[in-house]
């Protein structure tokens, strides 16, 4: 859809475009008659951001320390150079480190100063682990959020929040779910969401687990 | 900054809304503010990430809380192209009301004048793949009790309000990385030694708070001038 179409008539019945909506579009005509934005960018982005890079990377470390012992042990002693075979797009990874959900031990990642993120492994971060009330409460009272957002932790399990204050950014390696003896790495990864490498999920026994893919 | 950023520990902001399902942009123009941002960076209206994170800092609070994630980024780097000189904001509010929004509408940015600015570098579009830096040995050790600093600075920091003047433990040494603090103001990388500080939740919250668990911790990446050895615990 050509969106400039939209502006040469003002029929009310249009959608109204929104304030923000407005200046970006605007501030975007004068970049690229200036030189400094490719009329492509756009595109390029979302091909980039919304198909290529994403939490499916996570989920394939994830899968592979599931199976592979040797792996597990590079991935939680060094990330960065265990990752760095795989030649991830995205940034946000100079230095990753990914930590262990156990049965006595689970965590959870948080940027309480903006939203730092681990784009390569993890995508972009969904919207709500940018906005003020994830941010503000998973350092004060995360047994409580966590409940809150469907993930009731007993007493006994320790909790630590990792809260990315510099460059370093942090992934969590959740426990493999029950009844996934047996599973190729593709099909493990095929349950491991996002939300679970955040840690703010755990994941359950999947339905498909066990059925031939 | 005290500002409006700095979110960990407070109260009043509701429940998580996660939207499952969400699109990775919510409209088109998010798409676009994201290659506007990368542009930005490009073009040297920001030198690092720490300076484009000052630049959203920087924004009207209200703004900050209303206008979502990438209204932020569309403030931050409209403040980032004012104030390098690449455009105007009279410019910009012109072309608004071209395309039938209402030029005064600022969004979210906040420019400060051409020569108010804190930027003291002219903006170079060199930038190094990674702020990972050589330093020499840092002062602590893994184990170590470690108070953060009680300072308030105005500029851009990265430790949270709720860890200052906290003790915590030293759990990792990362070594050298440019130091925020003095990279986003243009006034050079000064790398610094980088640790995960683990703070318990009874020392941010108090002993006595219902947010004191014991097994409850928060885990921090700081910058050694944040830290001073801990001589209570230590003595």
């Amino acid at each position: 859809m050509n969106d400039d179409q939209k502006h040469h008539d003002h029929d009310h019945d249009h959608e109204k475009k929104s304030p923000q909506a407005i200046r970006t579009e605007a501030l975007e005509s004068l970049l690229i008659e200036k030189g400094l934005l490719s009329e492509h960018a756009v595109d390029d982005v979302i091909a980039n951001y919304a198909q290529r890079v994403g939490p499916m990377n996570g989920a394939l470390l994830v899968a592979r320390a599931w199976t592979d012992a040797e792996f597990k042990q590079r991935l939680l002693s060094n990330a960065t150079q265990a990752i760095a075979e795989y030649d991830f797009q995205g940034g946000q990874v100079d230095h990753l480190v990914v930590v262990e959900n156990t049965p006595e031990r689970h965590n959870a990642v948080v940027c309480t100063l903006c939203s730092c993120y681990p784009w390569a492994v993890l995508g972009l971060p969904p919207k709500w682990y940018k906005d003020p009330a994830y941010r503000s409460r998973i350092v004060r009272e995360p047994r409580a959020l966590l409940a809150e957002m469907g993930l009731p932790l007993d007493k006994k399990i320790e909790i630590r929040v990792w809260d990315s204050s510099a460059e370093v950014r942090y992934m969590v390696l959740p426990m493999r779910p029950a009844h996934t003896e047996g599973m190729t790495q593709d099909e493990l990864a095929a349950l491991v969401s996002r939300d679970s490498m955040i840690g703010v999920e755990v994941l359950e026994a999947s339905s498909r687990a066990g059925q031939p893919s | 900054m005290d500002g409006i950023h700095d979110l960990g520990g407070k109260h009043g902001y509701g429940k998580v809304d996660r939207q499952a399902g969400a699109p990775t942009f919510a409209a088109i123009w998010e798409a676009k503010v994201f290659a506007i941002m990368m542009a930005t960076g490009a073009a040297g209206a920001w030198k690092s990430s720490d300076q484009f994170r000052h630049f959203v800092e920087k924004i009207e609070p209200a703004a900050y809380l209303s206008h979502g994630y990438y209204g932020r980024w569309l403030g931050g780097a409209e403040t980032a192209l004012v104030e390098a000189g690449l455009i105007e904001s009279e410019q910009l509010s012109a072309r608004v009301e071209q395309l039938g929004g209402s030029g005064g509408d600022l969004i979210a940015a906040r420019p400060q004048l051409r020569g108010q600015s804190i930027n003291r570098e002219t903006p170079s579009v060199s930038r190094a793949r990674t702020a990972k830096r050589d330093v020499d040995a840092g002062l602590f050790s893994v184990g170590d009790a470690v108070l953060t600093s009680s300072e308030v600075k105005p500029g851009h920091t990265r430790l949270p309000a709720y860890a200052r003047n906290k003790v915590g433990e030293i759990v990792t040494i990362h070594g050298g990385w440019v130091y925020p603090d003095s990279n986003a103001h243009g006034l050079g990388e000064q790398p610094k030694q980088l640790y995960t500080v683990k703070f318990a939740s009874s020392e941010l919250w108090g002993e006595t708070s219902q947010y004191a668990e014991a097994n409850v911790s928060v885990y921090l990446d700081l910058f050694e001038p944040y830290l001073q050895s801990d001589s209570v615990n230590e003595c």
